[in-house]
């Protein structure tokens, strides 16, 4: 072995070394929520903080107690069927932007992509007062169309890329081969673009999970969804440290577990596709 | 992981270049599949704003509803006037420059360790993304109450731990919200968008081309300057696309503020979205506050024009 090849290697264990701490820096903080979710109140209050603590499973029950499961049925509701009115309608209009463009496809993409760059708190007021005029305040059905909007252009990018991928050549095979458009839709479009409609869903589903500004301004008993019950369990007096981790813990682990799965699809999502 | 490089068969230049163009119902059967998208579209998003620019043509307080009245341009002689919106634009450009120039910058340093094939580099990658997929609005409490709590928050314990290393043990009584406000507000956001930025980056390293690097070493340029005069240039562009998307998102900031300073101490911490906010739903000036969302959307539309030239740039690249 030369000096050389040894230096590199000894370089080559630094920056491992470095990765890897910066990894666990950047991940503490998650770990230390999860952590203190399992403590009692009076050790996540310690100083200086334990690491450990006899595990207790007290806080998930007094979350439970405190009804977080309305909560995450609305959120629930409003991410999951607002992602699917997102793939209904982008579907199609991601077709019409990629395999049979319309006149000015470049126009409409860049419309749908300046809708999102606009600041949700300046469409906030018009929004509350027409949902206040047609009786739909504190309705998770208000969410779900605002989730939709929300979400709808970037469906349309991210779908329209992973249309742009599926080979023109095997569509016209098919048509030559008679098949009518269902049947290219269903049997030669839809198994190549499969995990890009997937990844997007789970894009979809993230942002209309975590979203706040609209669950709070727009609901309240009824309808609030998981950050809304976030934020009435801080209290002003006695300690709440552990049952705060315990609820936050709760309500990040679906997006935790879908982010995590789909990582090799998510900066496609987040740059609208320009990023494979 | 590239720039979108698109099959040979999208690449025809335009479709409309070549195919003669489409008969007029042909034309309609193509736009069909378009318009419940796009009627949708405009219906939520566009309709606000013309009642935004209504209704900031009026003196308009829930608290007062006998006084309401066409009010003209004085919502916006306020919106100019005022120095706690003044205060508020300062804020939120100063917010989102922070939060976004630093989060390129330690995104670069974590893409280029992770840009190496080395042991567990699946699990540091996962861990790392981890800040960017927890709920914005938990994150933000996690790091009120969890880490910038004076007497039992982490780094409060942490510093008192290394203190007492050197035998002092009178503890730290630093509130670190109240005492570095905009820092504690800006560490949180850098904390949540660095993942992001990392993600954009190391796509940009991995799309390297290999053949370029090793025809450097081949002709003597060291690690550092294959990094200068290859690899940097190289993720310009990358770096120019996190930088826009994440001012889109970082701009908008509102669960941060909300919960970790509440705009304060003063208007310290308060940024544009928040300061609106307060005008809706505690001020009850509806004039006002739409006002404000008509200037906010007048600055952003500048912005974003900007934004699109470069995204479409990196469009166009991708249909060549």
């Amino acid at each position: 072995m030369t000096a050389e090849v040894r230096r590199g290697r000894r370089w080559g264990a630094l920056w491992t070394l470095c990765a890897w701490a910066a990894a666990v820096f950047f991940f503490f903080p998650v770990l230390w929520m999860v952590l203190t979710s399992f403590k009692t109140e009076a050790a996540a209050a310690s100083n200086p903080p334990e690491l450990f603590a006899t595990p207790t499973l007290a806080q998930y029950e007094l979350v439970q107690e405190r009804g977080i499961i309305p909560f995450l049925i609305n959120s629930g509701t409003a991410s999951i069927v607002s992602t699917l009115a997102v793939l209904a309608l982008a579907l199609p209009a991601a077709y019409a932007l990629a395999i049979r463009p319309v006149p000015k496809w470049r126009d409409v993409l860049f419309f749908f992509l300046s809708t999102k760059m606009l600041p949700a708190i300046a469409a906030l007021l018009p929004i509350y007062l027409v949902v206040q005029w047609l009786g739909m305040l504190d309705n998770v059905w208000t969410l779900v169309v605002l989730y939709t909007a929300m979400n709808l252009p970037l469906a349309v990018w991210m779908l329209r890329s992973f249309l742009q991928e599926v080979p023109r050549a095997i569509i016209e095979a098919a048509q030559v081969d008679g098949a009518r458009l269902p049947t290219v839709l269903v049997r030669v479009i839809g198994p190549v673009i499969m995990p890009g409609v997937a990844a997007t869903a789970l894009i979809c589903f993230i942002f209309a999970w975590n979203e706040f500004l609209f669950a709070v301004n727009l609901t309240a008993t009824r309808a609030a969804t998981a950050p809304v019950f976030l934020v009435g369990f801080v209290t002003s007096e006695g300690l709440f440290l552990a049952r705060l981790c315990a609820a936050a813990t709760l309500v990040s682990l679906p997006v935790l577990v879908a982010g995590w799965l789909a990582q090799d699809k998510l900066v496609r999502g987040l740059t609208l596709g320009a990023v494979k | 992981m590239t720039i979108a490089p698109s099959p040979p068969v999208a690449a025809k230049p335009s479709p409309r270049g070549r195919e003669p163009e489409p008969r007029r119902s042909e034309r309609w059967t193509r736009r069909f599949p378009l318009l419940p998208a796009l009627v949708f579209t405009i219906v939520v998003t566009q309709l606000p704003f013309v009642v935004t620019l209504v209704i900031s043509t009026f003196g308009w307080n829930v608290l007062h509803p006998d006084d309401t009245a066409f009010a003209g341009l004085s919502n916006y002689v306020t919106v100019f006037t005022d120095g706690r919106l003044r205060a508020a634009v300062l804020n939120t450009v100063l917010l989102t420059a922070s939060v976004v120039v630093v989060s390129i910058l330690l995104g670069t340093v974590l893409a280029l360790l992770l840009d190496r094939r080395f042991t567990g580099r699946a699990i540091v990658r996962t861990l790392l993304i981890a800040p960017f997929l927890i709920m914005p609005m938990a994150s933000a409490l996690l790091w009120k109450h969890v880490i910038y709590n004076p007497t039992y928050g982490l780094i409060s314990g942490t510093v008192d731990m290394i203190r007492r290393l050197w035998g002092d043990t009178a503890p730290t009584r630093v509130d670190w919200v109240t005492d570095y406000p905009m820092t504690a507000v800006v560490a949180s956001l850098v904390w949540q968008w660095t993942p992001f930025m990392m993600l954009i980056i190391l796509a940009g390293l991995q799309s390297q081309s290999d053949e370029v690097i090793e025809a450097a070493h081949v002709d003597g340029a060291g690690p550092w300057q294959v990094f200068r005069s290859i690899t940097l240039p190289h993720l310009r562009r990358y770096m120019e696309l996190g930088a826009l998307l994440g001012s889109i998102y970082v701009v908008q900031t509102f669960d941060a503020v909300f919960t970790i300073t509440q705009g304060g101490p003063g208007t310290a911490t308060t940024n544009l979205p928040y300061e609106i906010y307060l005008t809706m739903f505690r001020k009850y000036e509806y004039g006002e506050a739409a006002a404000a969302g008509v200037v906010v959307v007048i600055a952003t539309i500048v912005v974003a024009t900007f934004t699109l030239r470069v995204v479409s740039s990196l469009f166009r690249e991708e249909m060549r």
